[in-house]
């Protein structure tokens, strides 16, 4: 238990290996710490932003997912609607068409059966005046009678 | 044979004083009670030694450190300063010191933990290859540097400087002067020379307890491990001999593993005591 100049040169020692720590030992470990739980917070809070996006993308999937099925089925009504109404409209058109050429053939029968009358008119006209004619030969005569037998004739229609 | 041995060995006495004497530049035993021409050079080969160890040991682990996953030795070395961090941060608050003072706890903690380790080598085993190395068989060698109260004495000499230091950067020196007059007692002038005096005295006990308090365990511990190895070298003189090795081996064992406590905590408590030390010195009475 004696006191020297051990003394002197362990308190000189103490503060260069204190010096030396100071400067080389307890900066860079005090970053590197530092910066791990930085880098472990960064990363803890990514992985929560993470589970957020996750869920929020699930739901917006499925939102998605129903809108699609929502308008599928908006499709699928219209497109129903539309091929009855296309069927409609084809049936209408079919009868009106029907109707029409009924009409039309009704028409044209109607004008043959007249033309026919007419020329069995002017037949029977002609019959007529031949007939009269053969009866009357020679008094009849036709610039004379022309009148006659237009109205005659007019008498028939 | 056996007695001719025992008359070689030395006795009981010889042998705890050889080991309790330094290697020094004066060859023997120091004379007075306090010599500034002597030098241990046991002490400072062992304590520059485990010093440059113990920077060397963390200097290797702030070399590696990085943010990414640390391995075993980067973790238990970050353990440590996280721990030195968190009791520097708790005790001094100015950011400023923190920057030399919790390195400084840091390298004494590991520093003189290294040294009180020595004691767990066997007492004999340095010392008898000291003695091969150098053929005399009287050379003497200690290497337990905190059993050797001028390395104690001088760190916390060291801390008390640091607190000096501080104090007059903290307080400015009209400041600290004017705390050493008035405090503890108040400011009336005839208290003055009473609070000086008791300034002083805290100082002194502070720091030599610091330093005593380390090197009274290291020094008990060394003298117990000597006792104990006395008692396991009596074997060949003794004819109960077998029982006394039994003895050193369980009493041995017991008390290096009671050691290990003692080696951590003593190295602890001086770290922290720096601590709380220079932290006082940054606050006011």
């Amino acid at each position: 238990m004696n006191l020297n100049a051990t003394l002197i040169i362990q308190l000189i020692v103490f503060l260069i290996l204190g010096w030396f720590t100071m400067q080389f030992v307890w900066p860079p470990i005090v970053k590197a710490l530092d910066e791990r739980a930085k880098k472990i917070a960064d990363g803890l809070a990514a992985a929560d932003k993470a589970k957020d996006d996750l869920a929020r993308a699930e739901k917006r999937a499925v939102e998605e997912l129903r809108k699609a099925r929502e308008s599928a089925a908006g499709v699928h009504a219209t497109a129903t609607t539309q091929a009855n109404q296309l069927i409609d409209d084809a049936r209408a058109e079919a009868a009106k068409i029907i109707a029409k050429a009924r009409e039309d053939a009704k028409a044209e029968a109607g004008v043959a059966a007249e033309q026919a009358k007419q020329a069995l008119r002017d037949q029977v006209a002609q019959l007529a005046v031949a007939g009269a004619e053969k009866i009357l030969r020679r008094e009849i005569n036709p610039q004379v009678h022309a009148e006659l037998l237009a109205n005659l004739k007019q008498e028939l229609q | 044979m056996a007695t001719e041995h025992a008359a070689d060995a030395p006795t009981a006495g010889e042998y705890i004083v050889h080991h309790l004497t330094h290697l020094n530049n004066v060859g023997a035993k120091q004379a007075s009670i306090i010599d500034w021409s002597v030098v241990n050079y046991d002490t400072l080969f062992y304590s520059i030694g485990l010093g440059l160890l113990t920077v060397f040991i963390l200097w290797l682990a702030a070399r590696r450190a990085t943010s990414g996953v640390p391995g075993r030795f980067q973790g238990s070395i970050e353990m440590l300063v996280e721990m030195v961090a968190d009791q520097a941060k708790g005790i001094i608050h100015s950011a400023e010191s923190r920057r030399f003072v919790a390195p400084l706890a840091l390298t004494v903690f590991v520093w003189i933990f290294l040294m009180n380790a020595m004691d767990l080598l066997p007492v004999d085993l340095i010392p008898r290859g000291w003695q091969a190395a150098t053929h005399n068989p009287h050379a003497y060698m200690r290497v337990v540097a905190t059993a050797d109260l001028s390395a104690t004495l001088g760190m916390s000499i060291c801390v008390l400087l640091l607190c000096i230091y501080y104090n007059i950067k903290i307080k400015g020196l009209g400041g600290w002067a004017h705390e050493l007059f008035t405090a503890p007692f108040g400011a009336h002038p005839a208290l003055w020379p009473v609070n000086f005096i008791m300034q002083i005295i805290e100082f002194l006990a502070k720091t030599i307890s610091h330093g005593m308090r380390l090197f009274g365990n290291m020094y008990a511990g060394e003298l117990v491990f000597m006792l104990i190895a006395l008692m396991g070298g009596a074997w060949a003189v003794s004819t109960s001999g077998i029982l006394l090795a039994i003895g050193h081996v369980v009493a041995g064992t017991a008390w290096a593993i009671f050691h290990i406590l003692i080696i951590l905590l003593q190295a602890f408590i001086f770290m922290m005591l720096t601590l709380v030390y220079i932290g006082q010195a940054h606050e006011g009475h």
